[in-house]
């Protein structure tokens, strides 16, 4: 499993190299660039910002450069936010993300799993109805919606929770943008399980456990279970990468100092560094936890064994 | 049973000593005060010589003191400078700094800081997006183009505390311009001692009214009071925050849950909102600024068309837009300069007199005599940066063309970087929406944007030479009447050739808290927070 797990991290890095040039060029065809602005530089000013920038040279010499300063780890110094370089901001900002992302996900991982195995096994009940009917809200409703609302009804209506802000990181800022988060996973992972459970229940290692004669208790926890939550791991993988790097909305209505706005701030201020650091970042994630999902896979499901 | 009486009586000590306790831990509480204000989108860089933004310069006006300050209503009043002098031709300035002027690690503020913040500033290695605040100065063009070394710059530290500025012409907004953070000191000793990370929080030092505490991404910028500042004893504010504040919804939500107690801006929809439920928060003071349609010059119907601008400038009625569309008592825009500046009264395009009826009425003529009408219908496109306010007024301005001349209208919409390369380029095809907002007091930083000379930046490339002739002349005019005059002029003509459509005069409509006090409107939108107290 260990050679596995070598093989396939060696196997990123073209990956990685793929994404990283693909991104790069990309950006430079929008037009415009980081110093355009309302007011349009002198010519003598401009050239003087792309020579710090290292943008007065050939596109693959820069491309080389980077390239190079990534090999470093380093993603070179943000264009829009000069007090900082792209690795003081992720690294400033992926611990905020990491905190609501993850708690997010785990709450949605344990409510929507539980909710979806509850619905299965009490198929076509009031119970299983209700569950559904919430979970299609949950995804029908974007969280554009949802986190304002939350916001108006319990921040500024009643006074409970604060409206915004990250603060010193306590429960009560962490709250909304983490219930804003995990409303729509917790759905979708509740739908997940429930059709997956209910496939699982049906299948013919249940049968044969269930004509063994052992308990329903022990037959779901061992098998159907087990089972039932393949599918629920392979969506969990890519969507925990995504959760933990921020979200652009949940960021911006909240004012959570997380990662998840520098892809788009990024990318409309021409910020080049920026928007390459965060794509590399989370292609790299990505990565990760898709070999996270397929290592635990191997846990999961009997049939699949690497060496 | 008598053990009672003694026990409540503990319990009475107790209480009313932990009463004290708290009272007396509040009183500590209260005496620190805190403002809290929402700054729009995060600092770019607090870089006083490298940052371009408005939220930033809020920022810079409570850390820093230029050699002039900005009062409550936004004057320039002596800052760092206790007194200057002009020379008789007005190209040598002659600077006084105030004797106790420190920075915030205790060091005496010196004539040689200037000096060195200036030459930073001109410097080529600095990459300044604002370097052109220093050309003024004799030799700083040159230093920026790197045909100079930066101690060519003709700034001199005569002594510790006199600082002698040469001009390369009498430049009269020299002094309100040293209310721009582009030309506020940084410490020397500072500045070499940490490099590239003197801006961070506990390597800062500042001669404002505040230093630096924090400075989180995304979230604030923390200030705290600085108590080597020669005014400290008269700041009340101990504490600001500068939250980042990016969505504008949810920044007036904060404001309403009691978060913040100023805001940044207002979104547009809850204005009327505002006004009706919280009317002692809600403001909207004139504001620095011109929102227009500038034609594309380049190339025909608008090139040589001076009746066509005109007909279609003359069809938009800036009543209806303005009462009913941005709704934030904007004043409707019949010239460039916005009312307010000093020394300055602003041109009014000459139909500005006339009843809208009659504006309708002249427009269907001169139409039909640039040639168009039934037979010949024209098509214009209004390209604007994506955003609901300017799709609106492009949709209603649309609708008045139509309805008066006929006019088939097409909006195109594009991210503001794009729409900043068709303004530059002038690839966009018949007009263009665009707002300005002053860099400071003076009808010159909005003149200036139609000089034919000006480059990309002229939206409409609009180039009249005698137009041109007129703005070097007031630049080289000492006399502020006579200057103010010359450039009325310039702006008269200007609009007699219609390269624009003014709309409006912006207004800053923001919400304050009763409670914040000593906020003083004004057309700059300055709010220097040692001026400002926080009475709840």
């Amino acid at each position: 499993m260990l050679s596995y797990a070598v093989r396939r991290l060696l196997g990123a890095i073209p990956t990685l190299l793929v994404i990283l040039t693909i991104a790069f060029f990309m950006i430079r065809l929008a037009p415009g660039g980081p110093f355009d602005d309302e007011r349009t530089l002198p010519a003598e000013i401009e050239a003087n910002m792309k020579a710090a920038y290292n943008l007065d040279q050939p596109l693959p010499v820069q491309y080389l450069r980077y390239l190079g300063g990534v090999l470093r780890g380093d993603f070179g110094p943000s264009f829009k936010y000069r007090d900082f370089t792209v690795n003081q901001l992720i690294w400033g900002g992926f611990p905020v993300s990491l905190r609501i992302g993850g708690i997010a996900i785990a709450l949605a991982a344990v409510v929507g799993t539980t909710l979806g195995a509850l619905a299965a096994l009490r198929q076509n009940s009031g119970l299983d109805h209700g569950v559904m009917a919430l979970a299609m809200t949950g995804i029908t409703i974007p969280n554009f919606v949802v986190a304002p609302l939350l916001t108006l009804v319990l921040g500024v209506h009643l006074g409970l929770l604060p409206v915004g802000g990250y603060g010193d990181g306590s429960w009560r800022n962490l709250l909304l943008p983490v219930v804003a988060l995990a409303l729509p996973q917790i759905a979708y992972i509740a739908r997940l399980t429930r059709a997956s459970m209910i496939e699982t229940l049906r299948s013919n290692f249940v049968r044969t456990a269930r004509a063994k004669g052992l308990p329903e208790g022990t037959m779901l926890r061992r098998h159907a279970l087990k089972g039932a939550l393949l599918p629920v791991v392979s969506y969990l993988g890519p969507a925990t990468a995504g959760i933990i790097t921020g979200s652009v909305v949940i960021e911006q209505i909240f004012g959570i100092p997380g990662i998840g706005r520098y892809f788009v701030q990024g990318a409309l201020n021409r910020d080049y560094t920026l928007v390459m650091g965060v794509v590399v970042f989370y292609g790299a994630l990505i990565i990760l936890f898709n070999l996270l999902v397929d290592l635990l896979y191997g846990a999961l499901d009997p049939r699949v064994r690497y060496d | 049973m008598q053990d009672i009486p003694r026990m409540l009586g503990r319990l009475a000590t107790g209480l009313a000593l932990g009463i004290a306790l708290t009272a007396a831990a509040m009183g500590v509480a209260q005496a620190e005060v805190v403002l809290r204000r929402g700054n729009g989108a995060e600092p770019a860089t607090l870089d006083t010589h490298k940052s371009t933004g408005v939220p930033e310069s809020y920022i810079q006006m409570d850390l820093f003191e230029g050699l002039l300050a900005s009062d409550p209503e936004a004057k320039p009043i002596p800052g760092a400078a206790e007194s200057w002098t002009i020379s008789d031709d007005g190209t040598v300035y002659t600077f006084k700094l105030r004797s106790d002027a420190k920075w915030s690690d205790g060091s005496p503020v010196t004539a040689e800081d200037f000096v060195f913040s200036w030459r930073r500033l001109a410097d080529p290695a600095t990459a300044s997006q604002y370097a052109f605040f220093i050309w003024p100065v004799k030799n700083g063009e040159a230093i920026t183009k790197g045909e100079m070394p930066p101690d060519a710059l003709a700034v001199e530290a005569v002594d510790q505390k006199t600082l002698k500025v040469t001009l390369r012409a009498p430049t009269p907004y020299f002094l309100s311009a040293q209310l721009h953070h582009a030309l506020f000191p940084v410490s020397k000793a500072n500045v070499e001692k940490f490099g590239a990370d003197y801006l961070k929080p506990g390597n800062l030092v500042s001669n404002g009214a505040y230093t630096l505490a924090e400075h989180v991404p995304q979230s604030h910028v923390k200030l705290v009071k600085n108590p080597a500042y020669y005014g400290a004893k008269d700041v009340k504010v101990d504490t600001v925050y500068f939250y980042v504040t990016e969505d504008i919804d949810a920044e007036l939500k904060r404001f309403r849950a009691g978060d913040l107690d100023a805001t940044y801006e207002m979104p547009p929809q809850q204005i009327p909102w505002a006004k009706a439920n919280m009317a002692d928060s809600f403001r909207a003071p004139a504001y620095l600024g011109s929102y227009y349609y500038a034609f594309n010059l380049t190339h025909e119907p608008w090139k040589s068309n001076a009746k066509l601008r005109k007909a279609v400038s003359l069809a938009v009625d800036r009543e209806i837009l303005v009462e009913k569309i941005t709704q934030a008592g904007e004043l409707p825009a019949y010239g460039f300069v916005p009312p307010g500046i000093v020394n300055y009264q602003s041109a009014t395009l000459d139909y500005a007199g006339m009843p809208q009826k009659d504006r309708d009425a002249l427009a269907k003529k001169l139409f039909a005599e640039a040639g168009y009408g039934p037979g010949k219908p024209l098509d214009l496109e209004i390209f604007y940066n994506t955003n609901d306010r300017h799709k609106k007024i492009a949709i209603a301005v649309g609708g008045m063309l139509k309805q008066k001349l006929g006019i088939n209208t097409t909006l195109t919409n594009q991210e503001w970087k794009v729409y900043l390369d068709a303004r530059n380029q002038k690839t966009y095809k018949d007009v263009i929406r665009v707002g300005w907002i002053g860099d400071y007091n003076d009808p010159n930083t909005f003149l200036e944007l139609l000089r034919g000379d000006i480059g990309p930046q002229n939206p409409a490339a609009y180039d009249n030479p005698r137009y041109n002739e007129l703005l070097s002349k007031a630049g080289r005019t000492a006399d502020l009447q006579e200057r103010g005059r010359i450039m009325t002029e310039a702006e008269a003509l200007m609009l007699e050739d219609h390269p624009i459509i003014p709309l409006y005069y912006y207004t800053r409509p923001l919400m304050v808290a009763s409670y914040v006090k000593g906020w003083q409107d004004n057309i700059l939108n300055y709010h220097p927070t040692r001026f400002i107290t926080v009475q709840k």
